[in-house]
């Protein structure tokens, strides 16, 4: 019989109390790492962002379209190696209401936009296929499982930014060069949602929503930024450019309030683990005193007691933490199956295992703490007294 | 030649500002081999002096030199290791850890020991043969009598070979059967195994065992 022995008998002494205390660390750990990866999930863009990439769109809020003839002028500054557009087309497919029926719908020049976003895969025939027919659109992966859209399938879109029936056929599915990757989205040629409001809606002809530009070196990017900002201060459609980094930022923090909410909770959970635990653990050294008297009238030194309390502690505290891991994964998968458009990146990251798992020993721990302390400076004879 | 030397040892435990005297002023020597029984009556502080000569309790003020160690001088850690190699402990409740079968219970001083597991065996089976429970080694404390819990817990005090048995009312939880077999148990391990024994009691009937009483009165030697 060694030590260890001792500690997993002593752990399954009351086997309802430590069942139930395995649960609830298995549960707060799945809690803390889930709202963990919501948090990861919403950040994603902003993780995924290029460093490379700057975003110029309208000074006063991205519903205001810019000129096309920009393009051309920013891609003269120094500095600026590439340039795309797009547009925010919105527009309604299918049922409204229901959730997966929501999806990024962009329309993109063809021409340049998987150049400054190699991150999107596409075979060269999908992409001359993309670039052919005016009316073509590529789906990412995820969006096309979802929706079983295969190639040549067609999409009709129920236009409100831009109004109209709009029929699109999909000539290209884009893989993610990673797991960052959104998957979600279906892009469409500028030049279709150009030419269509032309002929309906003359004065919105010419227009982008934002422009994506590409810089060589990093050092440039603040120069860029105000030599564009700078020269269009005074027309009429001034301008605002910044990283790509701060583009998706400004979306994910008018969430803040919600996304500190979800932080600060998962950072609760930590405590309430670490209750859940010390309850159990006092409340075992309580029943044991006498027993613990008992091993250090035999000659258990300070070491072994220290070791059987915290051996105890930390054995519930990793069974319920590894349990609560391998609940993490599955509960991340459901949340991104419910919300595959709205979360497209849902990914348990290394960091929130680490975190989950290093909170539910750091309870383990923490736990062990106080009884160990106490019943190691208890004297002897007390503990022999005591009636437990 | 004497194998417990006591002198002038007091023991005052204080409540608040207020002290208590529990021992006053006690000098003995122990020879080594004996059997001693301390008799007395309730609070005449037996129990104390039981806990002091063990070792699990200190002085306020005299000395215990044991087998030439002043226990006394003895850091917690080092007194530790002391007990576990020369003290073996015989409680009134036994004190068996319930979650552990008796040959686990035996074992328990023997973890600290750098023995073998298969030496363990060896002496955990021994020990249990002596007491004559080595058909119960797989039993757990709840599933013997408390006379088998006794004996278990003599196993236990036995099994690393210690000089001293020190057992504080051995047989104040038994029926008169059980007592007696725990007190010829007792008998024979002093007797045949040469080890030194301080027991307290108040049973006349368990003192006749012993080849010395000593009787303690308000903390004093009488």
């Amino acid at each position: 019989m060694k030590i260890f022995k001792i500690i997993f008998k002593n752990g399954l002494r009351h086997k309802l109390r430590t069942i139930l205390t395995v649960l609830g660390i298995m549960i707060a750990v799945t809690a803390f790492g889930f709202l963990r990866t919501v948090v990861t999930a919403w950040n994603a863009g902003v993780s995924a962002s290029a460093s490379n990439r700057m975003i110029t769109h309208h000074s006063v809020s991205i519903i205001f379209t810019l000129p096309i003839a920009y393009r051309d002028q920013i891609l003269k500054i120094p500095g600026v190696s590439a340039i795309s557009y797009a547009n925010w087309f919105g527009g309604v497919y299918k049922d409204a209401s229901d959730f997966k029926n929501f999806f990024p719908r962009i329309a993109v020049d063809p021409e340049t936009f998987f150049d400054l976003y190699p991150e999107f895969g596409l075979s060269s025939g999908e992409r001359e296929a993309f670039m052919k027919d005016r009316n073509a659109c590529v789906v990412g992966h995820k969006l096309a499982e979802e929706h079983g859209f295969k190639i040549g399938d067609i999409i009709n879109i129920e236009g409100d930014i831009y109004p109209g029936t709009w029929e699109f056929v999909v000539r290209g599915i884009y893989q993610g060069r990673d797991a960052t990757v959104d998957e979600t989205q279906m892009l469409f040629q500028w030049k279709y949602l150009d030419e269509r409001i032309g002929q309906l809606q003359q004065g919105r002809q010419g227009e982008v929503g934002w422009y994506v530009l590409s810089v060589k070196n990093p050092a440039d990017l603040a120069p860029v930024s105000k030599t564009v900002d700078d020269m269009y201060f005074n027309s009429r459609a001034s301008t605002k450019t910044e990283t790509e980094k701060e583009w998706q930022q400004s979306f994910v923090s008018m969430s803040s309030a919600i996304l500190t909410s979800l932080t600060v909770i998962s950072y609760v959970i930590i405590g309430i683990i670490l209750l859940v635990l010390s309850n159990t653990i006092i409340m075992a050294t309580r029943e044991r005193i006498r027993e613990y008297a008992v091993l250090k009238t035999l000659g258990f030194t300070r070491g072994h007691i220290i070791g059987l309390i915290g051996g105890e502690s930390m054995l519930i505290a990793v069974v319920g933490g590894v349990l609560g891991l391998f609940l993490t994964f599955p509960m991340a998968g459901a949340f991104a199956k419910a919300f595959p458009t709205w979360f497209p990146i849902v990914v348990v990251e290394p960091l929130t295992i680490v975190l989950a798992f290093g909170a539910a020993l750091f309870a383990g721990l923490i736990a062990a703490l106080f009884p160990a302390m106490k019943i190691t400076r208890m004297n002897i004879v007390d503990g022999l007294r005591t009636i437990g | 030649m004497s194998l417990v030397a006591i002198k002038n040892i007091s023991k005052s435990y204080w409540r608040d500002s207020l002290e208590i005297p529990v021992l006053r002023n006690i000098s003995f020597d122990i020879p080594e081999g004996e059997f001693l029984a301390l008799m007395g009556p309730s609070g005449s502080g037996k129990t104390t002096l039981l806990n002091l000569i063990a070792g699990i309790d200190r002085p306020t003020t005299g000395s215990i030199v044991i087998g030439g160690t002043d226990i006394g001088g003895l850091g917690e850690t080092a007194l530790a290791q002391w007990r576990s190699r020369i003290m073996g402990f015989i409680f009134q409740f036994y004190n068996l850890l319930p979650v552990l079968t008796a040959f686990e219970n035996v074992e328990l001083p023997l973890l600290l020991t750098k023995l073998s597991s298969k030496e363990r065996r060896d002496h955990v089976e021994f020990a249990l043969k002596i007491v004559g429970l080595e058909e119960r080694m797989r039993h757990y404390p709840k599933q013997l009598s408390g006379g088998q819990e006794q004996r278990v817990a003599i196993a236990r005090a036995i099994v690393t070979d210690p000089t001293i048995l020190v057992a504080d009312e051995p047989t104040g939880d038994l029926d008169k059967v059980s007592a007696e077999e725990i007190m010829k148990l007792l008998d024979r391990l002093n007797s045949e195994f040469k080890k030194t024994i301080i027991m307290v009691t108040h049973d006349p009937r368990a003192a006749e065992r012993a080849h010395l009483v000593r009787h303690l009165d308000k903390g004093e030697l009488s």
